[in-house]
């Protein structure tokens, strides 16, 4: 391990500061325009009939167009410590349907900061987490994302 | 749509694959739709400057087909609890891609039907670059 962390104060300062809400509408063409763009023909997802004979009798969101409802920006740069970024991975939490016709209100705050040495050498893994809140309050969702800020460029696989 | 029900899987058991291969086109609809307007995704000279081999699959495209294949696979009455994926190498267009996934645990919670599937997608030469998990409830036979 390195004697100095590369996880600063000023790092540590962002833990857990949420970014200012944005509530988006969820409208029937994005919906239908996000299900065509993946290629899920689930008509759930786009067919107006099916959807009203389904189990929540309007068109539901397929589970990743979460993604294109986007956080606001942190209220200051999170400063990173490496040259280089990577997205390490995502892990979604289903609690509630995304219906068409909900608002969501999207709030993201970094929740994890860990260091690890590995192939790319030192590397800073910054977990944040969005949550995903409808009109009624209910928490629909969350999705934990992480980043991995490294020094060495990766080499080719 | 066909359903499916708890009863009927056990451990061990295939998650019905399914095959994908993302276009450049596709690229710049999932650029469009989601938001993620990257130009490693649409922008060949922009990729190649950023040291890659040139335009590459956004990780949530392919986090999208990891779900799509949970949801095509646990039927309209199954419910999406958990989907996680690790981006472990870059993939690129117009390969052809297979999402699959196996069964690791099947278990009865407050009267629920959960059923746990690892998952991956894999490149063309069959190489799992993008592997997860997901857990499903699914509905139970006479419910």
């Amino acid at each position: 391990m390195p004697d100095e962390s590369v996880i600063s104060d000023e790092m540590r300062a962002h833990l857990d500061v949420e970014s200012d809400p944005i509530t988006y509408d969820v409208e029937k063409g994005a919906v239908i325009k996000f299900a065509q763009a993946i290629g899920d023909s689930n008509p759930l997802f786009q067919d107006e009939a099916a959807a009203r004979n389904g189990p929540y009798g309007v068109i539901v969101a397929p589970p990743t167009f979460l993604r294109s409802l986007i956080a606001g920006e942190a209220k200051r740069e999170f400063p990173r410590p490496f040259p280089n970024n990577l997205d390490g991975g995502s892990e979604y939490e289903f609690f509630e349907p995304v219906r068409v016709g909900d608002r969501i209100t999207v709030t993201k705050a970094i929740v994890e900061l860990t260091e690890r040495q590995g192939r790319l050498g030192t590397m800073l893994f910054t977990t944040a987490e969005t949550r995903y809140v409808n009109q009624i309050g209910q928490l629909a969702a969350t999705q934990r994302t992480t980043g991995i800020s490294y020094a060495t460029p990766a080499e080719e696989e | 749509m066909a359903q499916i029900y708890y009863e009927d899987v056990n451990v061990g058991d295939e998650v019905t694959p399914l095959p994908k291969n993302a276009t450049s086109q596709q690229l710049v609809k999932y650029a469009g739709a989601s938001g993620d307007y990257y130009q490693i995704h649409y922008d060949d000279g922009f990729a190649r400057n950023n040291g890659l081999p040139g335009i590459i699959i956004h990780g949530a495209l392919k986090n999208a087909f990891l779900g799509q294949l949970v949801t095509d696979w646990m039927g309209p009455h199954g419910e999406l609890k958990k989907l996680s994926v690790s981006y472990r190498a870059m993939d690129i267009p117009n390969e052809d891609l297979v999402c699959s996934g196996t069964v690791t645990d099947k278990r009865i919670e407050d009267g629920v039907g959960i059923v746990e599937c690892e998952i991956a997608l894999h490149n063309g030469a069959g190489k799992a670059t993008t592997p997860g998990k997901a857990i499903v409830s699914l509905p139970m036979r006479g419910s």
